[in-house]
């Protein structure tokens, strides 16, 4: 706990951001946890701000209320100027972009990393290896482009990459990268009923991800948005185990939504990086 | 050189077509002028090289290669045979007959390269037609694509054609008066002239009637841009240049509301003068968000007046796609339609307000009035469909950035009229009173390390 730290007049090398998903959502706990783990293992200097974090703001300012952005934005700012951090690392794409990109403007001024490029960093320098634990090898994993880590800051590489390392069958959605379709949460969707449609977001991203793992040319070809001329996939005839990989806690749950939905919970799993590699790496509790 | 009617009347024809387009290019400036100050200015170098890729050279474009290509033979051949129309003023205000032919090979060479380029403006004119009008490709498609705009599309292909053929009437009538004679290369024309007469006084009339449709159909299309989506030629242009450089997850930051948090956090914070009025008051920053046009920056309507209606970021708006109201293209499209209702349209053509749409003066001054961006075009439904995933910011081939709009617009709903959807003022309360989006208890906020092994968790509580 950076409060222990701080007591003891030390600072971490760096502060893990856990964000209110993360803290929250029981789902999103687990990544947590697994991330933390990974960071035990490598024993990297970190700290967290327990009690003392608070909401980044980033729901409030999508939605256009810029007041209250305001008044949590410098909440933490003095917190985590108080504390003297430099370098910050979250597994939430949409904490990550606020504190690296809207935080600077109010006086917050820090080194802002997401997981997914952290993770990167961490098998770069062989620290992990993704080895020791479940073998992902033969599988088929699809990422599904968090938009505040995509097109808001440019990052589609690190993940995959982290993905890499697995070892699996990596497969690429038609829509992915820098036309990747929102699962839909983003720009405070998260709490509130969708406008009347014929869809929700979730349904149409998450029935193309089943397609890619399935390699079902006749719902990839329907697909609009994209003029595309990807091959589609072979028909998959064993797709057991199939894993849609996501690096957001809003994504997690709306593509952990569609797939109950679509009743495909017992072939098909939604998991964050941090969990397939602490999977991998042998670091499940 | 023979100066004569002809010359007189073209210098009339060229001022008046030239004086007409510098005096509607006015009044879109004092358009665009009514938005909000934004500083665009440094960082020069970034942005003409953004200009250069994404603007000059269509970078964006080529995420579709068919409409791409198509499209870089309009643009290539927009370019090249405008250099023809140097020489086109040149010979109408001097007399000459193809003043540029004292280059020689080089005009040669420019010659043939502007007929090969016409010919095939041609045929990705007539593309474009078809995937327009017959293929009914889905993002010229739409609710706002309403009569105007679908017939506005269409004349700017009929008039290119229009333009394309006088091209080739006069280089063709050309050659066969002076065959071989005739200064340049014509690898079209040569096989034109057998449809021509023979006649060499009907052959000189063809050839006059093709140089004047040539130059009268450009002043009249360069009259026609300010009211069509075809002005996006010159206005993509300063609309890249002046596009945003920052990561497009990072939202503006409102300024006058960062004074009042310091000011409320910290009672001896002084708002700095800058941002204090002349007579010392704080400055009014009403209203926070954007209720109507002039709310918004100027570069927000320097991007309505860039868009071409091509439909792409509505075609990869999640909301859209799955069926809600919201477009990206209409946010854009009224805003343009919505400055020129309140400021300036006496434009040559208004087409807007022509039809079913004219009204009687009392209610024009009304709607003038009344009709704002927001609810009058926009609808707060529209609003909150988006998911502010920048697909459509990433999708516009001239970095339009309809998103910024969008927030703007729901600024003004939460705080200016408290308007935000129940559940969002919900999640408000929330983050005001627990400090997160959900109605937990700050004090449970630490509790996920409870399960987290326990000779770890003291480790994590230590380190």
């Amino acid at each position: 706990m950076m409060a222990d730290l701080a007591a003891r007049g030390e600072t971490p090398e760096v502060l893990f951001w856990v964000g209110c998903a993360g803290a929250f959502d029981d789902r999103y706990k687990r990544v947590t946890r697994a991330f933390v783990r990974i960071l035990e293992h490598v024993g990297v200097n970190y700290a967290v701000l327990g009690m003392e974090e608070t909401c980044t703001g980033d729901p409030a300012k999508r939605a256009g209320n810029e007041f209250l952005f305001q008044m949590q934005a410098m909440q933490n700012i003095t917190t985590l100027n108080g504390y003297g951090i430099k370098k910050v690392v979250t597994a939430c794409p949409h904490c990550f972009n606020t504190i690296k990109n809207e935080y600077p403007a109010l006086g917050g001024e820090y080194e802002v990393i997401h997981h997914s490029t952290f993770l990167q960093q961490l098998i770069n320098e062989g620290k992990v290896t993704a080895e020791g634990g479940e073998s992902f090898k033969g599988r088929r994993i699809t990422f599904h482009d968090s938009c505040y880590l995509g097109r808001a800051n440019n990052i589609y590489e690190a993940p995959r990459a982290v993905l890499e390392v697995l070892d699996a069958d990596l497969l690429e959605m038609k829509r992915c990268k820098t036309n990747g379709l929102c699962c839909g949460a983003g720009g405070a969707q998260m709490w509130k009923e969708p406008e009347p449609g014929k869809k929700d977001v979730n349904i149409e991203r998450t029935e193309e991800a089943l397609a890619t793992l399935d390699g079902d040319a006749n719902v990839l070809s329907n697909l609009r948005g994209v003029e595309s001329t990807a091959p589609a996939l072979p028909a998959g005839s064993n797709h057991g185990g199939s894993v849609i990989a996501v690096a957001c806690p809003f994504c997690m749950t709306m593509m952990a939504d569609g797939v109950k939905n679509k009743e495909r919970e017992s072939d098909v799993q939604v998991f964050d990086l941090a969990e397939l590699i602490a999977s991998a790496e042998g670091l499940n509790a | 050189m023979h100066f004569s009617f002809q010359n007189i009347l073209f210098l009339l024809v060229a001022v008046a077509g030239f004086g007409l387009f510098f005096w509607q290019a006015r009044k879109i400036r004092a358009n665009i002028l009514v938005g909000r100050d934004r500083d665009m200015s440094g960082n020069v170098n970034e942005r003409l090289w953004k200009t250069l890729l994404v603007a000059f050279g269509q970078q964006k474009m080529f995420k579709r290669l068919t409409p791409a290509l198509l499209h870089l033979v309009v643009y290539i051949g927009f370019i090249v045979i405008n250099i023809e129309v140097i020489e086109i003023l040149a010979d109408g205000i001097f007399g000459t007959h193809r003043f540029l032919q004292f280059l020689g090979p080089l005009y040669s060479a420019l010659t043939a390269t502007n007929e090969v380029l016409g010919a095939l403006v041609i045929l990705a004119v007539a593309a474009f037609w078809w995937r327009r009008n017959v293929q009914g490709v889905r993002r010229f498609t739409g609710p706002e694509m309403r009569a105007w705009p679908r017939l506005d599309a269409n004349v700017i292909l009929y008039i290119e054609v229009i333009l394309m053929a006088a091209l080739f009437t006069m280089n063709a009538a050309d050659l066969k008066l002076h065959g071989a004679d005739l200064p340049g290369a014509f690898p079209i024309s040569q096989f034109l002239t057998g449809l021509l007469p023979d006649s060499p006084a009907a052959l000189h009339v063809l050839e006059r009637i093709g140089w004047w449709a040539h130059i009268v159909g450009i002043l009249l299309f360069l009259n026609y841009l300010p009211s069509s989506k075809h002005f996006h030629i010159i206005m993509a242009f300063p609309n890249v240049y002046f596009s945003r450089l920052v990561p497009q997850g990072q939202f503006s930051n409102v300024e006058s509301i960062t004074h009042e948090v310091k000011a409320m956090m910290d009672p001896s914070y002084e708002v700095p003068a800058s941002a204090l009025a002349p007579d010392g008051s704080a400055a009014a920053p009403t209203p926070f968000g954007a209720k109507d046009v002039d709310d918004l920056a100027w570069t927000n309507l320097l991007n309505a007046y860039s868009c071409t209606e091509c439909g792409r970021c509505t075609s990869v708006c999640p909301a859209n796609l799955t069926g809600k109201l919201l477009s990206p293209r209409k946010i854009i499209m009224d805003t343009r339609d919505r400055v020129e209702e309140k400021y300036n349209s006496p434009l040559v053509f208004s087409p807007n307000l022509y039809g079913k749409e004219a009204k009687h003066p009392e209610q024009e001054q009304l709607d003038k009035e009344n009709h704002t961006l927001l609810r009058g075009y926009v609808t707060p439904e529209e609003l909150w469909a988006c998911t502010t995933c920048n697909a459509c910011v990433e999708a516009c081939p001239v970095n339009i950035n309809p998103l910024e709009s969008i927030v703007e617009m729901r600024r003004f709903l939460v705080l200016e009229e408290s308007a935000a959807p129940n559940s969002l003022n919900v999640m408000f309360s929330n983050i005001e009173n627990n400090g997160a989006p959900w109605a937990f208890s700050p004090s449970d906020r630490f509790n996920w390390a409870d399960d987290l092994f326990v000779t770890e968790k003291t480790t994590v509580a230590q380190a």
